[in-house]
């Protein structure tokens, strides 16, 4: 028996101590964002925000986030807003860049691509194209999709001319 | 046979209970048109299988081709709406049901536009000509007088909406397929790039995928198997099985049919528990070859043999100018979907509920109903998008198991494969054994090509009907997908002679295998365009070049060039004035090659390190010929992901097994590619409104596969025979 602080609200999960955070969120709370992939920690696709910071929900036991917050995809949108001192919105700039660059496949990764993007964002506004590929390295994707999400978390920062990895020519030409 | 009953749980119910069919473009509303549910599939030969019009001037289209992320159930929309002269906004599809969709045949080998954009755009455009002649008649004026605007029917000053004609009643009408289709000169919505519908609910974490379903009641649900796959013959054999194992768990139980173990438990935690607590012992049998022996127990054990071409004499080439003869291997890879797959069933007595992801429902309708004893049409089979599964995954074994462990629990179960089980459990791409042998004149013309190549078939069994019923191993019976290809084994040069020896060896003592991603197609080419290659270097010519020189057919030079062009291919012979940095050196290379449709054609940039090992590939451009794109951002993403997804497959992918068996069971031990090395690309499409759609999922793999090959050798002067390319096999080249 634990109290847990999701996306603002404060609830009381009757999952053993040892229970990993995911299977709280998905199966008691049913919501759809975090969700299973590994249960390793190799992945990314369970991830939420713990106190702002990206945390592998298959692997957190409920015992170890007593009062913590713990933000979810469900409340990715009114945190991101909070954080960033603007009202609240029903998406984040991230998640309408995915869906302007048209860049999700299966789509199965994109919560621990928006959570970590968007934790990537609020500490550093204005990433460039090395610092996106270190911080979203965690996070994988079998459909393929990196360029795009590269292209999208440029465009989210509004820096949409910086984005080199997807349609548009490198830098990289052979001599 | 007994009379079919239908399923019990009502359309209603079922939305109520699990919310399956509520979200995304899945039609929520119940009109009065739409079928009934009833045991399909629905006669195909009839327009109401196909189209059903809405009172309200909408239209729901249905379509057997599943959505995998490649955007088909938008693009076969937009095909419907041309044809009916409707907006994107007004028409939708349902979720694939055997009790309610055609069967168009199951979605791989890049069907759902090749094959169903044409039996899609029939049936709009005989529903579209049916309700102008009834707008004619009320009219009373000729159909040709008549316009059509977003199913709006025009005639002067009057106008009636289709929904007015024919709302919500059956049009009982044959399809017939002889209306009239579009010029295609005339398109307003296909060969465009219509956004697709699912992007935005999975944006914004609200589309359900087959892994957020649930039922009514349900118990959760895991497979207890070894860690990793042996020999298929084998299958999975339980010496012994202690239940008292688990009594610390209460709400775990264990059951068992033959050699089949699973787990349900009320909490999904005391499920997942219990299945790695659960004390097993396996009998296990020392008798794979393991990747140390893979490719010389295939070569030189038996094999049935077959020349599947056989042109001209190819004994030509001892006269030749110039013979290159080149052997190489490919490994065995998996599929690893990025979420395990997962199932839900409920089965009663006389009836049972599948909810899957498999890629033809129908062919999994009757697997699962063989498997529970009931008739086909007793089970009814729905499709639920998991994560991009590229081929078999375990998707038919899920879907077996849930309804295995349904039926033996008493309960609705939802089965979720962990990560190791389908790591572990996976039908993996075949490895493949290849000799090249090709020839030129002094010209640079060729004078032969020669291939032969050893792999294996696909398995036929799933793994759970093999271990709960003892169903003996065996294979598919022989498809092209399967075997050599001859279109991408050299079927794009002019060679005038040419022969092709298929040599199949008997899977049963090797892992299990099923189509992967343009099956077999990126060894095929690794091996193949790599002896074209060198063929080239020793005339002293440019591989662009030389590949023109001996390509006349428009489609292959249509590829090979738009991947040259976007590249901007500087010719010169291979290996010569290379970029070099210290001990990093770069190279680049050229390939073309397909699956068994359409055109590809790429280009690579890499980099080595000749001091480490290591690969990095900067930049691929891909270029697919697929006749008529419906969707060219659907194509593009396509050719982006195939293109990441072959630097993947060539840098870091293989199975990894000893003799007893699998031992990559995960993304550490069986790694992918992640952000940091993932390379720029560029797709381009060379459009063909004049042509049939031929597909566009797989067929630039084989290219880029031979470009990064190519590109290796262009930067360090040697060749890689075997791949992916780890530091010990780049080093041991470059020795």
């Amino acid at each position: 028996m634990a109290e847990l602080t999701i996306n603002g609200a404060t609830i009381t999960t009757t999952a053993d101590d040892d229970t990993p955070l995911l299977y709280v969120l998905t199966d008691e709370l049913q919501l759809l964002g975090p969700r299973f992939g590994c249960g390793l920690a190799q992945c990314g696709s369970c991830s939420v925000l713990v106190d702002g910071v990206e945390t592998r929900a298959c692997v957190t036991p409920v015992s170890a986030l007593a009062g913590k917050s713990i933000t979810t995809l469900e409340g990715i949108a009114s945190y991101y807003a909070a954080e960033t001192g603007q009202p609240p919105r029903a998406t984040t700039p991230l998640q309408n860049a995915l869906v302007e660059e048209q860049a999700l496949q299966c789509g199965y990764c994109y919560n621990g691509m928006i959570i970590k993007g968007t934790e990537l964002l609020l500490n550093n506004p204005s990433p460039d194209d090395s610092e996106i590929r270190a911080a979203m390295s965690g996070h994988l994707c079998r459909c393929g999709t990196y360029p795009k999400i590269i292209t999208a978390i440029h465009r989210a920062a509004g820096n949409l001319a910086n984005a080199s990895a997807g349609k548009a020519q490198t830098g990289e030409e052979h001599a | 046979m007994t009379q079919p009953k239908t399923q019990p749980i009502g359309r209603r119910d079922f939305l109520k209970a699990g919310g399956a069919l509520v979200v995304s473009f899945h039609i929520p509303v119940l009109a009065q048109s739409t079928p009934v549910p009833q045991a399909g599939p629905p006669d195909a030969q009839q327009i109401d299988s196909w189209i059903a019009i809405h009172q309200d001037n909408t239209a729901t289209v249905y379509i057997g081709f599943v959505e995998l992320g490649q955007g088909a159930s938008t693009a076969l929309l937009q095909v419907a709406a041309e044809e009916l002269d409707m907006a994107m906004s007004q028409i939708r599809t349902t979720g694939q049901d055997t009790h309610l969709t055609p069967n168009q045949g199951g979605t791989y080998s890049s069907s759902a536009i090749r094959v169903g954009r044409p039996q899609v755009q029939r049936a709009a455009a005989e529903a579209r000509q049916a309700l102008l002649a009834m707008a004619a008649t009320r009219f009373g004026v000729p159909v040709a007088s008549l316009t059509v605007e977003n199913g709006i029917v025009r005639a002067g000053n009057t106008t009636v909406t289709y929904g007015e004609l024919i709302g919500d009643r059956r049009f009982n009408l044959a399809f017939t397929g002889n209306a009239p289709v579009k010029d295609p000169s005339t398109y307003n919505m296909v060969a465009r790039p219509v956004p697709r519908n699912d992007i935005p609910l999975k944006a914004r974490g609200q589309y359900r995928h087959v892994q957020h379903q649930r039922l009514p009641d349900m118990l959760h649900g895991r497979i207890v198997r070894p860690r990793g796959q042996g020999a298929y013959r084998d299958g999975v054999k339980v010496q012994s099985l202690d239940v008292a194992s688990i009594a610390h768990i209460p709400g775990a139980r264990v059951l068992r049919q033959g050699d089949f173990i699973g787990i349900v438990a009320e909490r999904e935690w005391d499920a997942v528990k219990a299945a790695q607590q659960l004390d097993v012992t396996w009998v296990r049998s020392r008798s794979l070859p393991g990747n140390a022996d893979l490719f010389s127990r295939m070569e030189n054990g038996p094999t049935s043999d077959r020349v599947a071409v056989d042109e001209g004499d190819v004994s030509a080439a001892n006269s030749a100018h110039a013979v290159s003869a080149f052997a190489g291997t490919g490994p065995y890879q998996a599929h690893v979907p990025f979420a395990p797959n997962c199932a839900l069933a409920d089965v009663r007595e006389d009836s049972a509920l599948v909810l899957c992801s498999s890629q033809d429902i129908y062919n999994t309708r009757t697997s699962v109903a063989m498997l529970l004893g009931l008739e086909p049409e007793q089970v009814r089979v729905q499709y639920h998008e998991g994560a991009g599964t590229f081929g078999h995954s375990c998707w038919d074994d899920a879907a077996q198991a849930a309804a295995l462990m349904s039926q033996l629990a008493g309960s609705p179960v939802r089965v979720q494969f962990m990560r190791w089980d389908e790591h572990g459990w996976d039908t993996y791409g075949p490895a493949h054994v290849g000799k090249a042998r090709v020839s030129a004149d002094a010209g640079g013309k060729l004078v032969s090509y020669e291939y032969e190549g050893w792999q294996h078939h696909w398995s036929l069994i799933e793994t759970t009907a093999q271990t709960a019923t003892g169903t003996p191993a065996s294979e598919w019976p022989p498809f092209p997908a399967m075997q050599l290809n001859p279109r991408t084994l050299g079927g794009m040069y002019d060679a005038p002679n040419r022969k092709l020896v298929n040599h199949h060896v008997d899977g049963l003592d090797y892992l299990k295998g099923a189509w992967l991603r343009s099956p077999l197609d990126l060894s095929f080419a690794f091996i193949s365009e790599q002896a074209i290659d060198d063929l080239a270097w020793q005339l002293g010519m440019d591989p662009w070049q030389f590949r023109q020189r001996n390509i006349s057919e428009y489609h292959w030079l249509g590829v090979l060039n738009a991947a040259a062009e976007a590249a901007n291919w500087q010719p010169r012979r291979a290996n010569t004035g290379n970029d070099s940095r210290g001990t990093t050196v770069r190279g680049r290379g050229i390939g073309v090659g397909t699956h068994l449709a359409s055109w590809g054609g790429a280009v690579a940039d890499i980099e080595v390190d000749t001091a480490t090992g290591e690969v990095n590939i900067l930049h691929l451009y891909g270029a697919i010929d697929a006749g008529l794109v419906v969707n060219t951002a659907n194509v593009e993403n396509q050719i982006i992901g195939q293109l990441v997804q072959t630097a993947s497959r060539m840098l870091l992918e293989e199975i990894t097994f000893d003799d007893t068996g699998v031992t990559s069971l995960d993304w550490s031990t069986y790694p992918i590619i992640r952000f940091d090395r993932c390379p720029a690309v560029t797709p381009v499409i060379v459009q063909r409104l004049d042509e049939p759609s031929s597909g566009a999922g797989e067929e630039v793999m084989a290219a880029a596969a031979a470009a990064i090959a190519n590109a290796f050798f262009d930067a360090t002067g040697k060749r890689m025979t075997m791949y992916p390319f780890t530091r010990e096999r780049v080093l041991a080249a470059l020795a």
